[in-house]
C-alpha cells in the first residue's frame, strides 16, 4: 500500500507544506519551524525507499502509473531505480539542512522564502522520480522558477541580474529540450520513458535522425550541470543565492538527466559525442581548479571548485565504463553533500565576520575549534582523502576511465592535485597563521546547537559514504551496468554524426 | 422559437444591455452606477449559463442558415461569456465617483460581446461582417473612455481609423470571394471551390484581404502597430476585455474561414500564416523587451501570443484547431487576470504604469503580488499553468505536422519572452526603491477578488487538469470535418516546401 504511493507522498508533501506556509502568521519562528517539520517528514518518508528497495531487481520500483491526460497521451508515471534512489534521498536529506541554515540568515520575507523553498523541493524530487517525459519536463521547468525568484529576492548585491542570467541560461536550452521531447512524441506517440527506451532501443530510428534530438537533450542538461563552457551563470548564482538554494543549484539535476536520458535513450549518439564531452570535462576540470586558485572570495572559489568537481562526473559518464559510471553517480551525491557543507561553512563564517574575502581572515582555528574541525573534515572529503566519500568517487571515476582514455585521465589527475592545493590553501589562510585584525576585533562564537545539527549529519555522511561505500554502490551499480552495457554494445559513431559533431564544436 | 434558442446568449446579453441603458437614464445623475454593473454581471452570468446550455442543442443552423450552433461556436460562446463576466467584475472595482458614463460602459461591454459571440457562430460572411462591426464599434468607444486623459481619446481615434480600414479590407475580401464562388456561405464556398474550380486570382486576392482584415483584429504582425498605443491609452478594464474577447472571436472566424470555407486552398494560406506566426512572435517579443510600461509590454506580449496561436493554424489537423481553441482559453484566463491586477494597481486613471512602479507590490499586498506573479509565470509558459499547456499543445500540433523549424523558432521566442515577464516578477518581489513613489493600494473590492479568483483558478486548472477543456476543444475541432480528411493528408508536400525553403 505504502509502496504504491510513497513517491507521490515524497514529492508532494512539500507542496502541501508550502500551501500551509502561505497562510501561516509571520510571528516568531512559526514558519521556519513548520517548514523544518515538513522537510523532516519528507526525509523520514524517503527513508522508506532504501529500506524497501529490492537490490536484485533492475528496473524501476515503487512505480505509480496512471493516465493523467488522455490525448496527448500523458501519464502520471513515477518510479525510482538505483540511480534516482540516492538522488531523491540526497534532496530530502538536504531539505532540513537548508531550513536550518536559513534559520537566522533569512529574517525578512520568511513566508515567501519558505513557500518557494518547499516548492523547489517538490520540483527537484519530481525531476528524479518522473518517468513520463511531459511530467519530467514539468518538474524540470518548475525547478527554475522558485530558484530564480529567490535569487532575485535575496541576492545581496546583484541578485536581480544573477537571477535573470540563471533563468535565461537554463530556460532557453529548455525550449529546445521541449522541441526534442515533442518531436519524439510526434514520432512515437508516447511520453513514457520506459516505452521510449524500448522503442528507441530496437532500432526504429536511424541514428542520424536522433542526433539532433539527443543534442538538444544534452545541451539543456549540460547548461544545468554546468559543463564547461556553459558555466557562465554558476559563479554569480552561487554568490548571490541564499545558501540553502546555492547548495542545490548545480550538479545533480543536470547530471541525473544526462544519465537517465542521454545514456538511457541515446547511447549511440552519446558515444558519438563522447570525445568532445571528455575534452570539455578535462578542460573544465583544469579551468575550474585554476580559476579557483586565483580567487580570494570564498564563495567564488567554491563555485569554481564545484565546476571542477562536476566536470569530474562528466568525465566519468562519457567513458562508459561501469566503474566510471558508478563513480560519477557517487561523485554527484558527494558533490551535493560536500559542496553543500562547504557552502554552509562559508555562510557561517559570513554570519560571524560579514565578509567572504578570505584574505581578511586568519588564525581562526584557536577561536572557533569546532567550526575549524568541520571545515577541515569537509575539505579533506572534497579533495578525496581515503576514508572519505570523495576518495571513493574519484578513485572509481579515474580507474574506470583510465582504461578507456589514459591520456585524458592523466590530465584530469592534475586537476585533482590542483583542487587539493586551493582547498588546503584556503583552510590555511582562514584558520591558521596569525590572527587577522578582523578576527581579533570581532567576538567569536563557536557553533551553536542549530549549526552543529546542520553540519554534523553532513560530516557523518561523508565519513559513512567513505567507509561503507558498497551500501550505496550496490544500488547504483544495478542501474549503471545496463547503461554501460548499452553504450558499449552499440556501434560507436555513425560517420554523419562525426561530421556534425565537428560542426557543433 | 427554435431559431431563437440558437442565439439565446446573444439575446440575453442584448436584453441586459438595453436594461442597463434604460436604468442608466432613469437613475438620478449623481447616484452610483454600481448597481448597473451588478445587473450587467447578472446578464453575463445568464449568458454564460445559456452558452453552457447550448451544448445540449443538436448542432444545426438557424435563420435561413446564417447562424450555426455547433461544438465550435458553443466553445467560443462560453469563453466569451466568461471573458465579459470577468471584465465586468474588474470594471466594477475600478468605479470611482469621478468616472463618468459608467452605465454606458457596462452596456457597451455587453453589446460588444454580442458581436463577438455572433462572430463565432455566423456561417454567412455578411453576418460575420456585421458581428465584427458590432464588436469593433463597441471597443472603439470603450477605448476612449478615459475622457480626461489625452491618451485615451487618441487611442480610440487611432483604433477607430486603423480598425475601420482593416474592416473594409475584410469586407472587400468577402466581396472578392463572392465574386469567385458566387456565395458568401462558409460551407457553400468550400463546395464551390471543390466542384466549380473558380477563378483563382479573385480567390487569392480575397483570401489575402480576409487575412489582412482579421490579422488586424487579432493584432498579428505586421498589422499590429495600433496595439501598444491603444492598450496604453485605454482604461485597463477595457483592455482586459479587448485583448482577449475580440481576439478570440476573430481567431474563431479565421479558423472557420480557413478550415471551413477554404480548406482546399491550404497550400496557399499555410505559408502566409506560417510567416505571420513567425513575424508576430518575433516582433511581439522583441518589442516587449524594450518596454518599461507594463501595459505596453503586455500589448507586445499579446502580439506574440497571437503568433503562438497562428502556429497552431499551420498544423492543418484537428489537433491544430483544438490547440488554437485551447490556447485562446488559456490566454484569456491569464491575460484577463493580469489586467485585473494592473487595473486595480494603476487605478482607473492609470496612475502607475511603469514596471518600476510595481516594485514591492508583493509586500504591500501578498495576494495581488502573488496572483500577478502567477499570471506572469503562466504567460512565460512554466509547467502546471494554463500558459504552458497551451503552448505545449500548440507546438505539439505543429511538430506533429512536421513544422520543426516553426516549433524551434516559437520556443526560442518563448525563451526571449521569459526575460521580460520575469523582469516584472522580480520587480514584484524586490524591495521598493526609495526614489519611486509608494504604490498606494486600496483594498481590492469583492468584485475584483472574484475576478482574480476565477481567472487564477482557470489558469491553474488548465495547467493541471486540462482534460475537460481539451475534450471540449477537440469536440470543437471536429466541427470541421474536412480537417481530418482532405486537408491534412496531402499537405506534407506543400508544408515541406515551406519548411525546406528556410
Amino acid at each position: 500500500m505504502l509502496n504504491d504511493h510513497i513517491l507521490t507522498a515524497i514529492t508532494f508533501v512539500p507542496t502541501a507544506g508550502a500551501l500551509v506556509v502561505a497562510f501561516l502568521p509571520r510571528k516568531g519562528r512559526v514558519i521556519p519551524a513548520f517548514t523544518l517539520l515538513v522537510t523532516l517528514v519528507t526525509f523520514v518518508l524517503s527513508l522508506h525507499l532504501p529500506a524497501h528497495f529490492d537490490y536484485a531487481h533492475h528496473g524501476f520500483q515503487f512505480e505509480e502509473n496512471r493516465p493523467w491526460i488522455s490525448s496527448p497521451a500523458i501519464r502520471y508515471h513515477l518510479g525510482v531505480d538505483g540511480l534516482s534512489l540516492w538522488l531523491v534521498l540526497l534532496t530530502t536529506f538536504l531539505g532540513p539542512i537548508g531550513v536550518l541554515i536559513s534559520w537566522r540568515a533569512i529574517e525578512t520575507r520568511t513566508r515567501e522564502f519558505y513557500f518557494l523553498f518547499l516548492l523547489q523541493q517538490t520540483a527537484m524530487v519530481g525531476v528524479f522520480v518522473a518517468l513520463d517525459l511531459f511530467l519530467y519536463y514539468g518538474f524540470w521547468e518548475l525547478s527554475l522558477v522558485p530558484m530564480a525568484i529567490l535569487i532575485a529576492m535575496f541576492g545581496p548585491n546583484r541578485g536581480r541580474a544573477a537571477a535573470l542570467k540563471f533563468f535565461l541560461y537554463t530556460f532557453l536550452p529548455s525550449g529546445l529540450l521541449l522541441v526534442a521531447i515533442l518531436w519524439l512524441y510526434a514520432k512515437t506517440n508516447t511520453f513514457d520513458f520506459v516505452q521510449l527506451q524500448a522503442l528507441l532501443g530496437n532500432g526504429t530510428f536511424a541514428p542520424q535522425a536522433l542526433w539532433w534530438v539527443s543534442l538538444a537533450f544534452l545541451v539543456a542538461f549540460a547548461v544545468k550541470v554546468p559543463v564547461f563552457p556553459l558555466h557562465g551563470w554558476l559563479a554569480d548564482v552561487i554568490q548571490e543565492a541564499p545558501t540553502a538554494m546555492a547548495m542545490v543549484v548545480a550538479g545533480k539535476l543536470g547530471l541525473y538527466s544526462i544519465f537517465r536520458f542521454n545514456l538511457g535513450l541515446f547511447p549511440a549518439q552519446s558515444r558519438a559525442i563522447a570525445p568532445l564531452m571528455i575534452v570539455l570535462a578535462v578542460v573544465g576540470l583544469l579551468y575550474g581548479a585554476l580559476v579557483a586558485l586565483a580567487q580570494t572570495d570564498m564563495k567564488r572559489l567554491i563555485a569554481f571548485s564545484i565546476l571542477g568537481n562536476l566536470s569530474f562526473c562528466t568525465l566519468g559518464i562519457f567513458c562508459f565504463a561501469v566503474a566510471g559510471l558508478n563513480g560519477a553517480v557517487f561523485q554527484t551525491i558527494n558533490e551535493g553533500v560536500t559542496g553543500g557543507a562547504l557552502l554552509v561553512l562559508v555562510a557561517l563564517l559570513y554570519e560571524r565576520y560579514g565578509t567572504y574575502d578570505m584574505t581578511l581572515y586568519g588564525g581562526l582555528a584557536a577561536k572557533l575549534p569546532m567550526l575549524a574541525t568541520l571545515f577541515v573534515i569537509t575539505s579533506l572529503a572534497l579533495i578525496g582523502l581515503p576514508l572519505f566519500n570523495g576518495f571513493i568517487g574519484e578513485f572509481l571515476v579515474l580507474s574506470g576511465s583510465f582504461q578507456v582514455h589514459p591520456q585524458w585521465v592523466a590530465a584530469a589527475t592534475v586537476g585533482v592535485i590542483l583542487s587539493a592545493t586551493y582547498m588546503l590553501w584556503m583552510v590555511q589562510r582562514i584558520f591558521y597563521g596569525k590572527e587577522s585584525s578582523l578576527v581579533v576585533n570581532r567576538p567569536a562564537f563557536d557553533l551553536n546547537v542549530r549549526e552543529q545539527l546542520t553540519l554534523w549529519p553532513m560530516a557523518i555522511l561523508m565519513l559513512a559514504m567513505g567507509v561503507a561505500s558498497p551500501y550505496w554502490i550496490k544500488a547504483i551499480d544495478g542501474a549503471m551496468s545496463p547503461l554501460a552495457g548499452n553504450a558499449t554494445s552499440v556501434p560507436a559513431s555513425p560517420p554523419a554524426a562525426i561530421q556534425l559533431s565537428g560542426g557543433a564544436q | 422559437m427554435n431559431d431563437a434558442l440558437r442565439i439565446l446568449p446573444e439575446i440575453i446579453l442584448t436584453l441586459a444591455g438595453v436594461l442597463v441603458m434604460i436604468a442608466d437614464a432613469l437613475l438620478p445623475k449623481l447616484s452610483s452606477r454600481k448597481p448597473l454593473g451588478w445587473l450587467a454581471v447578472l446578464g453575463a452570468l445568464a449568458a454564460l449559463g445559456a452558452s453552457f446550455w447550448q451544448y445540449q442543442l443538436p448542432a444545426g443552423a438557424a435563420y435561413y442558415g446564417v447562424v450555426q450552433t455547433d461544438a465550435f461556436s458553443v466553445f467560443f460562446h462560453v469563453l466569451i461569456a466568461g471573458i465579459v463576466l470577468a471584465s465586468l467584475l474588474i470594471t466594477l472595482d475600478a468605479v470611482t465617483p469621478e468616472t463618468e458614463g459608467l452605465g454606458e460602459l457596462f452596456a457597451l461591454m455587453l453589446f460588444g460581446s454580442v458581436g463577438m459571440m455572433l462572430m463565432t457562430s455566423a456561417v454567412e460572411l455578411l453576418l460575420v461582417f456585421v458581428a465584427l462591426e458590432i464588436s469593433s464599434i463597441s471597443t472603439y468607444i470603450m477605448a476612449g473612455y478615459r475622457r480626461k486623459s489625452a491618451k485615451s481619446p487618441e487611442s480610440a481615434l487611432k483604433y477607430f481609423l486603423l480598425g475601420s480600414f482593416a474592416t473594409s479590407f475584410f469586407l472587400y475580401g468577402i466581396a472578392l470571394i463572392f465574386g469567385a464562388t458566387g456565395t458568401t456561405r462558409i460551407g457553400a464556398i468550400a463546395d464551390a471551390i471543390a466542384t466549380a474550380n473558380p477563378s483563382s486570382a479573385l480567390l487569392y486576392v480575397g483570401l489575402a484581404m480576409v487575412i489582412v482584415g482579421l490579422g488586424f483584429k487579432v493584432s498579428a504582425a505586421p498589422f499590429h502597430v495600433w496595439t501598444p498605443d491603444v492598450y496604453e491609452g485605454s482604461p485597463s478594464p477595457v483592455v482586459a476585455l479587448m485583448s482577449t474577447g475580440p481576439k478570440a472571436a476573430a481567431f474563431a472566424v479565421l479558423l472557420r474561414i480557413a478550415y471551413g470555407a477554404l480548406p482546399q486552398l491550404h497550400a496557399d494560406w499555410v505559408p502566409i500564416l506560417w510567416w505571420l506566426a513567425v513575424i508576430s512572435m518575433t516582433i511581439g517579443n522583441l518589442g516587449a523587451l524594450r518596454q518599461s510600461n507594463v501595459k505596453r509590454m503586455l500589448a507586445y506580449s499579446s502580439i506574440a501570443h497571437a503568433g503562438y496561436i497562428l502556429v497552431a493554424f499551420t498544423a492543418l489537423s484537428a489537433d491544430g484547431v483544438a490547440a488554437a481553441s485551447f490556447y485562446a482559453v488559456s490566454y484569456a484566463a491569464m491575460n484577463v487576470g493580469i489586467f485585473a491586477i494592473v487595473s486595480h494597481a494603476g487605478g482607473y486613471d492609470d496612475r502607475l504604469t511603469l514596471i518600476d512602479d510595481y516594485r514591492g507590490l508583493a509586500y504591500r499586498s501578498p495576494l495581488l503580488g502573488g496572483a500577478m506573479a502567477f499570471f506572469l509565470i503562466s504567460l512565460i509558459g512554466i509547467p502546471f499553468t494554463g500558459g504552458f499547456f497551451g503552448k505545449f499543445y500548440v507546438f505539439a500540433a505543429a511538430l506533429h505536422s512536421g513544422m520543426v523549424w516553426l516549433a524551434i523558432i516559437g520556443l526560442i521566442n518563448s525563451g526571449i519572452a521569459a526575460f521580460y515577464y520575469l523582469r516584472v516578477v522580480i520587480a514584484l518581489y524586490s524591495r521598493p526603491s526609495e526614489a519611486a513613489p509608494a504604490l498606494a493600494l486600496e483594498k481590492p473590492s469583492l468584485a475584483l477578488l472574484i475576478a482574480i479568483f476565477i481567472t487564477s483558478a482557470a489558469t491553474l486548472i488548465l495547467g493541471i487538469v486540462p482534460g475537460s477543456v481539451l475534450d471540449a476543444a477537440r469536440a470543437a475541432a471536429q466541427t470541421f470535418t474536412s480537417v481530418g480528411q482532405d486537408a491534412a493528408t496531402p499537405t506534407s508536400s506543400s508544408v515541406d516546401a515551406v519548411r525546406t525553403g528556410r
